[in-house]
């Protein structure tokens, strides 16, 4: 009894734990996400944002929580049903579990897989059927319209995604992304993350991410102005918020992979006094937000591309230049050397 | 051995725990899948159950901009979204196949890499034809 207790269920409760320590704040960074979002878009067009519920408006993702929750759920006639119900639940599940493998900190990770890089690019891949399910399903137009634009953006963005993290890894020389953390970790501080080294790659997977969770301005997909809201048209109710909450959290979870790849993840910026003070996770959850920051100030900033001008940059311009900068990288760490030990 | 945790960052990992001890790193994954699931399942019967249900003929059928649906929503579409599809398998291919080439480049050594760099140079030649054939244009 006392190993049945020790042997199965004391890991279980413990892994169990720290999943809910890791879905709960997420889900609330999710809801204020959101209002950060029109917070900082209303600041930049000189408006308030929502400042009426709660101080500063800081109870309004609850309410919009609360709303959502209280609408009627709409089964259009012509949707295959249980395809319907299961897309939306479909986007939210992947967001959540591709979190398993995520390092907070040195030994802060549900799941220290050995091949964490690759686990996270699969359920990335994933996403795109919660989509192509959305549009399907929904027998409506637009859904479908948005569904195919929507698919054929986020694997084309996927594969210049995949070359710059091979150019990650041949720096690093593992899949595990705890290694590719500590690989930045050096003398330098800040100079040594990979977003120096390779800078050309952190801009175009910046870019990338962009595209893969449909922001603007790669947001053909939900274009407002002409397909209404893309493959999301006939959702309602808590199967538009699974929707929602899934794509956000998928924003937070690109930004995650972002600052473990090129931003040194939870390490300090510099290796001294004042800032190893402050532990990893903190720093991690700054370099996160620091990368959402820059989603909001895209979407405030730029106008929506045309769909031939995404997949000319997609296919025309990052595709090559990936391939050769993968090539560059090689050449570069196998003729000066500087390849790492092998684990 | 199903319970036991440990944390190892060898590829060589088989070898070293055991089958039992590399499948244990996943079982936290699993339990995240099956609490994720619960999650989503949870928030859709809770608003089914809580809110009020009055679906009707005009509700319920689809969206249009307020005029009535007409014809197939399930058209003709655009061949060149198959052409990406069919692009896209290619370089994801090529993608899945540079990952490990990438870890293990300090052992395959110079013959690993020039080995790839003629594969990608085949691969470049086959995307150059495409885009002379003009796959890539969304004019």
């Amino acid at each position: 009894m006392a190993e049945l207790w020790e042997g199965y269920a004391l890991p279980t409760i413990i892994i169990v734990a720290q999943i809910m320590a890791i879905v709960g704040p997420l889900l609330i960074a999710v809801a204020y996400l959101t209002l950060a979002e029109r917070k900082v878009i209303g600041a930049m067009q000189l408006r308030k944002g929502p400042n009426v519920v709660g101080p500063f408006g800081l109870l309004q993702p609850f309410a919009d929580a609360v709303k959502l929750m209280m609408k009627e759920t709409i089964m259009p006639s012509g949707a295959n049903r249980i395809v319907f119900i299961m897309a939306p639940m479909l986007t939210f599940i992947l967001s959540l579990v591709a979190w398993a493998v995520i390092p907070f900190g040195e030994g802060l990770v549900v799941s220290d897989i050995n091949v964490g890089i690759l686990y996270l690019f699969a359920i990335s891949s994933l996403g795109v059927y919660g989509v192509i399910m959305a549009g399907w399903a929904s027998n409506s137009k637009y859904p479908f319209i948005g569904a195919l634009r929507s698919a054929a953006q986020m694997v084309s963005y996927e594969v210049s995604m995949g070359l710059v993290i091979i150019t990650v890894l041949m720096c690093v020389g593992s899949l595990n992304l705890s290694d590719i953390v500590m690989a930045q970790k050096g003398d330098y501080g800040l100079l040594n993350w990979y977003a120096f080294p390779l800078l050309p790659m952190f801009v175009i997977f910046f870019i990338s991410i962009l595209a893969e969770t449909n922001r603007s301005p790669f947001d053909l997909p939900e274009g407002e102005s002409e397909i209404v809201a893309g493959f999301m048209v006939e959702y309602s109710s808590m199967s538009f918020a699974l929707f929602f909450l899934g794509e956000y959290a998928n924003m937070i979870l690109m930004s995650a992979m972002a600052a473990i790849l090129f931003m040194g993840g939870w390490l300090p910026p510099f290796d001294i006094a004042p800032f190893n003070w402050i532990p990893g996770p903190i720093w991690f959850s700054l370099k996160i937000a620091f990368v959402l920051f820059c989603f909001l100030w895209v979407r405030a900033t730029f106008p929506r591309f045309r769909y031939d001008q995404l997949m000319r940059l997609g296919w025309k311009v990052f595709l090559p230049f990936t391939l050769f900068w993968v090539l560059l990288t090689a050449g570069v760490l196998v003729g000066f050397d500087l390849l790492p030990a092998a684990h | 051995m199903k319970g036991d945790l440990r944390n190892s960052h060898c590829v060589d990992c088989i070898g070293e725990m055991g089958l039992d001890g590399m499948l244990a790193e996943y079982l936290p994954i699993l339990i995240f899948l099956g609490i994720a699931v619960g999650l989503a399942i949870v928030m859709m019967m809770a608003s089914v159950i809580m809110a009020k249900q009055h679906p009707d003929s005009e509700k319920i059928s689809s969206y249009e901009c307020g005029f009535e649906a007409f014809d197939d929503a399930r058209g003709r579409f655009d061949v060149r979204f198959y052409l990406v599809a069919i692009l896209f398998i290619i370089f994801d291919l090529e993608v899945a196949f540079l990952f490990p080439w990438a870890v293990s480049l300090s052992d395959v050594g110079l013959f690993g890499f020039w080995s790839m760099v003629i594969f990608l140079v085949i691969l470049t030649i086959g995307f150059a034809y495409e885009w002379k054939k003009g796959a890539l244009e969304w004019e």
